[in-house]
């Protein structure tokens, strides 16, 4: 329901502090990272960006996990796939 | 595109999708809610059903902050726009939107002015660009939006701007759930949960789901392998035997969510005591208003409005197909009287509502498309391989 | 308790579409014959409501009829062609293919509102004309006389003209084509944005050409020129109400090289279109209603830049809808596929050419998208221009 786009934090606006610069893909806007004082965004950083607003930060730990997690079944998927297609040309041996 | 390309990967994809086949019990049907629009436009727009096997059905539920505005409120807030020297602003979903007396496009033209912005804080630009009219920010969304909007007031009252002032019609996502699992006819086996609300809600809102009525909940990013990955989740507590909460978004949902966010609204906002859900009726605290410190800042004392309700046509099912009772195709004014430019119902007004996505991305037989589209990749015959 | 009434427009869709009511059931078959499934009796309900005379509801127009979607259809068959109906205005081609003097001609007219004026890339001056010779181009026409007519506003600065103007005359000499006739009106301050021009464009085509988007049939390849959603990219953001930046421009360019060379090459090429308005997913539309085919694109085979993609992503917009000004879209005879492709990329205008898709039979008149991910969907016509989401 909410349109939220990741974007890499590239600088904090040196006289707005509130205000950053954020990329998106090669395309850059000024963003408000107001709601972020808890943990405010640096250089480099990933945030979640709706409605010209930092919502969160992106937590990279998290992340990586999620794609070792979905590696890792891609990995166990082919193994399967291999095993299966192996024993087939067994059968046909 | 980082965070993005890597969720779109049609390898993994087919490898989760024959995991999720394979925790699927024999003979049992399985129905998931994906609470979110977000979601909703995700599984169409990348055609993500095909990923899943037939005894997985989702059910598009409730959470597109256009489609649940009521007609009567965008009466409002055309006639807001129609005041001598308002300029009425807001996002570009609610330009298509018909009310009563059909949509912002229309009004504007027949004459009012009203404009497109990315952000509220761009409204609150235009007030600052234009001090003799007074500009209104028709504000919609679940509780992703409503911290920016209060974050805007807050900005404008530093600034000590004056011709600015707030259409508040920030609805709020736990009621509405409430609302249909109180429902006697759903029969629903989990949720997806709504991931962007989550960041500044948190996980924990969600408890009740998964202690009072048993059903397990999964928190759930916007790219395709997000939602697919979280139909497995919830296969797995299913399996299990369990029912919880569980974030499969942690990358950008912290279990706690914002508290600067939550903090923000609460300072500028309050709860209204019931509020209309267009297809849904009237939710008990299900929306928030602007709080009487803020006075000057709300359009809804600014100025007189009709608040003249607008009646659903009794021939939409829009209920019926929030429950997952009926699949969109079944209503029987769909795709008919029924469009996306005729939106009779709900469902049909932005992208995100079930009818629309359905008509917009999904409208054709998969099984005929299955056999026509996919067959042998283009034969290209290229000058060497012709001899 | 508030007062309540009806939405007239929502009941009287209603009353419209009565006898379009699907019931529950299956429609009575004769034993034996197969009959199709409810979802598919919907979806056959559905087309037939979509093939109705269309109608312009409402009573104001509204900026949706300019957009080049749905509503603008709707306003062209509704309106136009119902009052002008003739046999050449009738296939709603580019341009009108007429015969003087047993010469094949196209002829075309369109007219340039863009805002701003000036943008990274071009301006108003290069769109007037190199869309009008592109019009002309696809049409299978070599681009040959061009007539400019300008709508002035009051108090618009000489010096912004002499620029679009001297634009106009540098695109004519680069497309091998004369502006042989004008007209100037100038209307009072407000009336207008600064500057409107129009131009109008005649060619002349080989003898036996034929082309038109009808002729396209199953086992024909579907080809763009280049990264798609430059120019409409790049002016949603010049106007600088999105306060987005990003290293864009226009891909304003005039085609009649990169199409003259495609067609020397004899590739069987059925049909060209100009990708402007609506982007490349009106044109494929096109395509799939004229020649009753279904159009099969592959979502990661449409060229698109980083940028471009970027700020879509951000807006909640599809590329696939928004406009070019120089790109070309073409159905090629399936067998020619890669001999097309060499011919689009040995021009500079086509040197990211790509093959995105195939025409098929089933289901017709649809787009299909193979998505990225994998998935299969329909590729609509908008009612109207794509708008920024925040949902
Ligand atoms: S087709 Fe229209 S009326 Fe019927 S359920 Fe969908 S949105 Fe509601």
């Amino acid at each position: 329901m909410c349109l939220g786009i990741p974007g890499e934090v590239i600088e904090i606006m040196p006289e707005q502090p509130d205000l950053a610069k954020v990329d998106v893909s090669g395309v850059k806007r000024a963003i408000n990272i107001g709601l972020l004082t808890d943990d405010p965004p640096g250089p480099g950083d990933w945030v979640l960006i709706h409605v010209g607003f930092a919502l969160s930060k992106i937590d990279e730990e998290e992340a990586r996990a999620a794609m070792e997690f979905l590696e890792g079944i891609g990995q166990a998927y082919e193994d399967e796939l291999e095993a299966l297609l192996s024993s087939k040309i067994d059968e046909k041996g | 595109m980082r965070f993005v390309d890597e969720y779109r990967d049609a390898e993994k994809a087919r490898a989760l999708s024959a995991k999720i086949a394979g925790l699927c019990e024999p003979g049992r049907q399985y129905k998931f809610m994906e609470v979110c629009g977000g979601h909703t436009h995700t599984i169409y727009k990348h055609g993500l059903e095909d990923y899943l096997p037939e005894s997985v059905t989702l059910v598009h539920g409730p959470g597109c902050p256009v489609c649940v505005i009521p007609m009567g409120r965008v009466d409002d807030a055309i006639a807001l726009a129609e005041q001598p020297d308002v300029i009425m602003t807001s996002f570009g979903d609610m330009m298509r939107v018909p009310g009563g007396r059909g949509s912002f496009f229309d009004s504007k033209a027949a004459g009012t002015d009203i404009r497109m912005v990315y952000s509220p804080l761009d409204a609150l630009k235009v007030a600052r660009q234009n001090p003799d009219k007074h500009v209104v920010f028709m504000a919609i969304g679940f509780e992703t939006t409503a911290p920016s909007t209060a974050m805007t007031v807050l900005r404008a009252e530093a600034e000590g701007i004056e011709n600015f002032s707030i259409f508040c019609n920030h609805v709020t996502i736990i009621p509405a759930i409430k609302a249909i699992l109180d429902s006697p006819d759903l029969r629903l086996d989990g949720f997806i949960g709504p991931g962007h609300v989550s960041t500044v809600i948190g996980c924990r809102p969600y408890e009740f789901i998964a202690s009072e009525h048993g059903k397990p909940l999964v928190t759930a990013g916007f790219e395709p392998l997000d939602i697919l990955q979280s139909v497995y989740m919830l296969l797995v507590q299913l399996a299990e035997g369990r029912s919880e909460v569980e974030n499969q978004y942690g990358r950008v949902v912290p279990w706690d969510g914002n508290q600067v966010a939550l903090k923000a609204v609460g300072e500028v906002m309050e709860l209204r005591p019931y509020f209309e859900w267009r297809g849904l009726g009237f939710i008990s605290h299900s929306a928030l208003r602007m709080r009487e410190k803020f006075a000057s800042f709300d359009a809804e004392r600014h100025f007189d409005l009709p608040g003249v309700r607008v009646a659903d046509p009794k021939a939409c099912q829009c209920g019926e197909v929030l429950k997952g009772v009926l699949k969109p195709w079944e209503c029987k004014v769909f795709g008919t009287a029924c469009t996306p430019e005729t939106p009779i119902g709900t469902c049909m007004v932005s992208s995100e509502g079930a009818c629309a996505a359905y008509y917009n991305f999904g409208r054709f037989s998969r099984e005929r498309v299955r056999q026509a589209s996919r067959p042998e990749p283009v034969t290209i015959e290229t000058g060497a391989r012709r001899e | 308790m508030t007062e309540q009434r009806q939405a007239n427009w929502a009941e009287e869709a209603v009353r419209e579409h009565a006898e379009d009511v699907h019931d529950h059931e299956l429609a009575q078959y004769p034993s034996g014959v197969e009959h199709p499934s409810r979802e598919q009796q919907v979806l056959d309900r559905i087309e037939k409501a979509r093939a109705r005379k269309p109608k312009v509801k409402e009573e104001r127009i509204t900026l949706a009829h300019g957009a080049g979607g749905k509503a603008t259809q709707s306003l062209v068959e509704a309106i136009f062609l119902d009052s002008f109906r003739n046999p050449l205005l009738e296939p709603l081609e580019d341009a009108a293919i007429v015969t003087a003097n047993g010469t094949s001609l196209a002829f075309t007219t369109d007219s340039y509102v863009v805002s701003p004026l000036f943008f990274p890339g071009g301006d108003i001056g290069d769109l007037a004309v190199n869309g009008t010779v592109n019009d002309l181009a696809v049409s299978g026409a070599k681009p040959m006389h061009l007539s400019a007519g300008f709508i002035l506003e009051e108090g618009f600065p000489v010096a912004d003209l002499r620029r679009i103007v001297a634009s106009m005359a540098a695109a004519a000499a680069a497309a091998g084509v004369t502006i042989v006739t004008g007209d100037t009106k100038v209307v009072q301050r407000g009336k207008a944005d600064g500057c409107y021009i129009n131009t109008a464009g005649v060619g002349v085509r080989e003898p036996g050409c034929e082309l038109g988007v009808a002729t396209a049939r199953p086992g024909d390849a579907v080809l763009v020129s280049g990264p798609v959603g430059e120019h409409g990219m790049t002016i949603m953001l010049a106007r600088g109400e999105l306060d987005i930046e990003a290293e864009l421009e226009s891909d304003t360019a005039s085609m009649h090289e990169l199409v003259a060379g495609l067609m020397k090459a004899d590739v069987g090429v059925r049909a060209m279109r100009d990708a402007t308005r609506g982007g490349v997913a009106t044109i494929l539309n096109e395509v799939a209603q004229a020649a009753g085919v279904a159009v099969v694109v592959n979502e990661d085979d449409v060229p698109v830049r980083a940028e471009v993609r970027g700020a879509c992503e951000l807006l909640g917009i599809d590329p696939l809808y928004v406009a070019c000004e120089g790109r070309l879209v073409t159905i090629v005879d399936g067998a020619h596929t890669e001999e097309a492709l060499a011919a689009l990329r040995s021009h500079p205008l086509g040197a990211e050419a790509a093959v995105i898709g195939r025409i098929a039979d089933d289901p017709p008149g649809l787009v299909l998208l193979n998505t990225g991910f994998g998935g299969t969907r329909i590729v609509d016509l908008l009612v109207g221009d794509p708008l920024p989401r925040i949902c």
